[in-house]
C-alpha cells in the first residue's frame, strides 16, 4: 500500500479510468457485437442481400423492398393486426393492474395481502410457450374444459383456435391474465408512499374506506398511471411476438399474423423459397423506424402534460 | 356510528370477496393441469376432470421418466440456465457499476450508446446473420451470446448503484489508495448482494422460459430446451396433426395426451417453486426498473 500512496495523484487516476474502461468493456462488446453490428447490417434492407457478398458489398438497390412489402397482401394485415391487438390489450389489460393494486392495498392483514400477491404473480414466471400450450388444451374443441361447458349447457363447440374471429381475444386474454399480477408492483410501490396522515385526517372526517379509495389512493395514482398510459402508445406497433407465434394456426392467419410472425417467416423460414432477408430486413427496419418515430412522439406528449418523460 | 361500521365491514368483505375470485381465475389453468397430470387421459378428455382427479394414475409420470427429449431438454435449459445467468451476471454488474461512476470517461457518450439500443435495434434478420456470421448456429454460444446483456436491466443495475452504493465509501477508499477493481470487489460487491440476487433471478427466468431464440437458433433436436420440447410436444401436436402415416400420428398424439399436464408442471416447477422465496426481490427489481436511470 505504502507503494500506492506514493504514486502521484494524477497517474494513480489515470489508472483509475483505466479500470474503469475494464470494466465497461464485456458490456461494450457484447453491445457492438449484438446491437450495432445487426444495425450496421440493417442497410441490406436497401440492397439485394447475398449471404457470400456480405451487408456491404451486396448490390444497392434502394426502397425496392420497402414498396414491395407496401404494395403485398400482407401489408394491411399485419399492420392492423398488429396495431388492434395492441389496442384492446391496452383498453381490456390498463386499468386492471390499477383497481387491483387499490383493492389490495385495502387487504389489512400483511399474511393475507402477501398471499395474494405471490398468487397473483404466479402467471407471470410461467413461459409463454406454457401459457400457450395451456390455452391450445383449455380450448381444444374434442377435449377442451371450455367447450365441454359449452356443451353441458347445449352449445356447438368452438374451435378457438382455428377462428380468426376468437383470436384477439384469446391473445389478450391470455396476456391479461399473465401480467396483471406483476404490473401491480409499481401501483403498490405508489399507494406505499402515500402520506398516512391523508387517511387519518379523511377518517376523523368521517370519511369510509370506499370514499378514501377514490378520493385519496385513486387520484395518488393518476401521475404515474396517466405517464404509463402515454408512454404504452409508444409501442402500440410492437407486439408479444412468441405469444402470436404461439398461438398461430393455419387457419386464423388472417388475424394472427403480425408484423414480427411475417417477417419471421419471409426471412427466416422463406415461404416457398428462399429466405427474403433483404425483404424482411426492410419490414423490420420500417417497424423500428416507426417504433423510433412513436416513442419520440409520445415521450414529448408526456413531457408536456406531466413533465415526465423516459429519457 | 354502527351504520358507518357496516359499510366498512361490508366493504372489507366485498374487497377481498373480489380478490379471492380473482385469485381463483389466476390460479385455475394451473390447479386444472395438476389435477389433469394425475388423471386418466380419457377421463381429462372427456371433461369429466374439473374439480378433481378422476381415476387417479401416475402413468403419465411414469412415461415423462422414459420420454428421452423431455429430459434431454430439462438438462439443456438447466445448462443454459446456469452458464448463461453467470456470464449476465458478470457482464451486466461490471458494465453497470462503470456506467454508474461520474468519473467514467466519455460517460454520457457510452451511456447514449447503450440506451439508445432500447429504442432502436437493427431487427430480427441482421441479428440472426450476425449470430450466423460468429458460426454461433446450433451452438451453445447462441442461448449464451446474444443474449448476454439486457440494456434494460443493465440501467437497472446503473441506478442501484447510483443509489445504494454512498459516494463517500467512495471517496475515502481512494484515499487510502484503493484502485478501482479492489474497491469494486471488496467493497462495492459484497454491498450489491441484493442487486446480484435481483439480476439472478430476472436473467434466470429469462433463461429458463426463453423459447424463440433457441427455436431460431439450433437445429440440432438434441440440443432444444425444455421450451421447444414442450411446444413439440403439445401445439405442433394440436394445431397440425397431419402425419403422413395415421397410426404414428394416433400413438404420438395418444403419447402427448398422457405426458402433457405432467410435462408442463415439469417444466414449471423450478421457477414457480423458488420465485415465492426470492419475490421481495422480484418486486424492489421492478420498483428499481420504474425509476428511470
Amino acid at each position: 500500500m505504502t507503494v500506492d500512496r506514493r504514486t502521484p495523484r494524477k497517474n494513480r487516476f489515470d489508472a483509475d479510468k483505466f479500470q474503469l474502461l475494464l470494466l465497461i468493456f464485456p458490456g461494450l462488446l457484447m453491445l457492438v457485437l449484438f446491437q450495432y453490428w445487426p444495425m450496421w447490417g440493417a442497410q441490406i434492407a436497401f440492397r439485394d442481400f447475398v449471404p457470400s457478398k456480405g451487408f456491404w458489398d451486396s448490390t444497392w438497390v434502394g426502397l425496392k423492398h420497402f414498396e414491395q412489402f407496401f404494395n403485398s397482401y400482407y401489408f394491411e394485415i399485419t399492420i392492423r393486426n398488429t396495431v388492434l391487438l395492441s389496442l384492446y390489450q391496452l383498453v381490456a389489460g390498463f386499468p386492471l393492474p390499477i383497481i387491483m393494486a387499490l383493492m389490495l392495498n385495502y387487504v389489512m392483514r400483511s399474511g393475507a395481502k402477501k398471499t395474494l400477491q405471490t398468487i397473483f404473480f404466479a402467471p407471470n414466471f410461467i413461459s409463454v410457450t406454457v401459457v400457450a400450450s395451456m390455452m391450445f388444451i383449455m380450448l381444444s374443441p374434442s377435449s377442451g374444459v371450455v367447450n365441454h361447458l359449452i356443451k353441458s349447457v347445449g352449445g356447438q363447440p368452438v374451435f378457438f383456435l382455428a377462428e380468426p374471429d376468437w383470436f384477439y381475444h384469446i391473445f389478450t386474454l391470455s396476456t391479461i391474465w399473465q401480467y396483471t399480477g406483476v404490473n401491480t408492483i409499481i401501483f403498490m410501490g405508489v399507494l406505499a408512499g402515500v402520506d398516512p396522515g391523508l387517511h387519518e385526517s379523511a377518517m376523523l372526517d368521517g370519511a369510509g374506506k370506499m370514499r378514501r379509495m377514490f378520493s385519496i389512493d385513486l387520484p395518488a395514482l393518476m401521475p404515474v398511471a396517466i405517464v404509463l398510459l402515454i408512454l404504452s402508445f409508444g409501442r402500440i406497433m410492437s407486439i408479444g411476438f412468441e405469444r402470436a407465434f404461439l398461438l398461430q394456426t393455419p387457419l386464423n392467419l388472417s388475424a394472427s399474423e403480425v408484423i414480427p410472425t411475417y417477417l419471421y417467416k419471409a426471412g427466416i423460414l422463406g415461404t416457398g423459397a428462399l429466405p427474403r432477408y433483404s425483404f424482411a430486413s426492410a419490414i423490420g427496419l420500417f417497424q423500428g423506424v416507426i417504433n423510433l418515430g412513436l416513442v419520440m412522439v409520445v415521450n414529448t406528449v408526456s413531457k408536456r402534460i406531466s413533465g415526465q418523460s423516459l429519457y | 356510528m354502527v351504520r358507518q361500521q357496516d359499510k366498512e365491514r361490508r366493504f372489507d368483505f366485498l374487497n377481498v370477496g373480489i380478490l379471492i375470485f380473482f385469485a381463483v381465475v389466476t390460479l385455475y389453468p394451473l390447479y386444472f393441469v395438476v389435477i389433469a397430470s394425475i388423471s386418466s387421459p380419457i377421463d381429462v378428455n372427456s371433461g369429466k376432470v374439473i374439480l378433481f382427479p378422476v381415476n387417479l394414475t401416475f402413468d403419465g409420470y411414469r412415461e415423462i421418466f422414459q420420454y428421452e427429449p423431455l429430459w434431454k431438454g430439462y438438462i439443456n435449459t438447466v445448462l443454459y440456465t446456469a452458464l448463461g445467468t453467470v456470464i449476465n451476471l458478470v457482464v451486466t454488474i461490471t458494465s453497470g457499476y462503470a456506467l454508474s461512476r461520474q468519473d467514467l470517461p466519455w460517460r454520457r457518450f457510452l451511456t447514449f450508446l447503450f440506451i439508445f439500443t432500447l429504442f432502436f435495434q437493427g431487427g430480427l434478420i441482421p441479428r440472426y446473420l450476425v449470430v450466423k456470421d460468429l458460426g454461433l448456429m446450433n451452438n451453445l454460444g447462441a442461448m449464451i451470446w446474444p443474449n448476454a446483456l439486457n440494456v434494460f436491466y443493465l440501467m437497472m443495475c446503473v441506478t442501484f448503484f447510483r443509489t445504494s452504493i454512498p459516494q463517500e465509501l467512495h471517496e475515502s477508499a481512494r484515499m487510502d489508495g484503493c484502485g478501482t477493481f479492489r474497491y469494486f470487489t471488496r467493497i462495492v460487491l459484497p454491498l450489491s448482494q441484493a442487486l446480484v440476487a435481483i439480476m439472478a433471478l430476472y436473467y434466470g427466468i429469462f433463461h429458463w422460459n426463453s423459447f424463440f431464440d433457441a427455436y431460431m437458433f439450433l437445429t440440432d433436436k438434441d440440443k432444444y430446451p425444455i421450451q421447444v420440447v414442450l411446444r413439440d410436444l403439445i401445439i405442433s401436436n394440436q394445431s397440425m396433426s397431419m402425419d403422413i402415416d395415421p397410426m404414428a400420428a394416433d400413438e404420438r398424439q395418444r403419447l402427448a395426451d398422457l405426458i402433457k399436464y405432467g410435462a408442463i408442471i415439469f417444466s414449471s416447477l423450478p421457477v414457480l417453486i423458488v420465485y415465492p422465496f426470492l419475490q421481495r426481490y422480484f418486486v424492489k427489481g421492478a420498483m428499481i426498473g420504474a425509476v428511470k436511470g
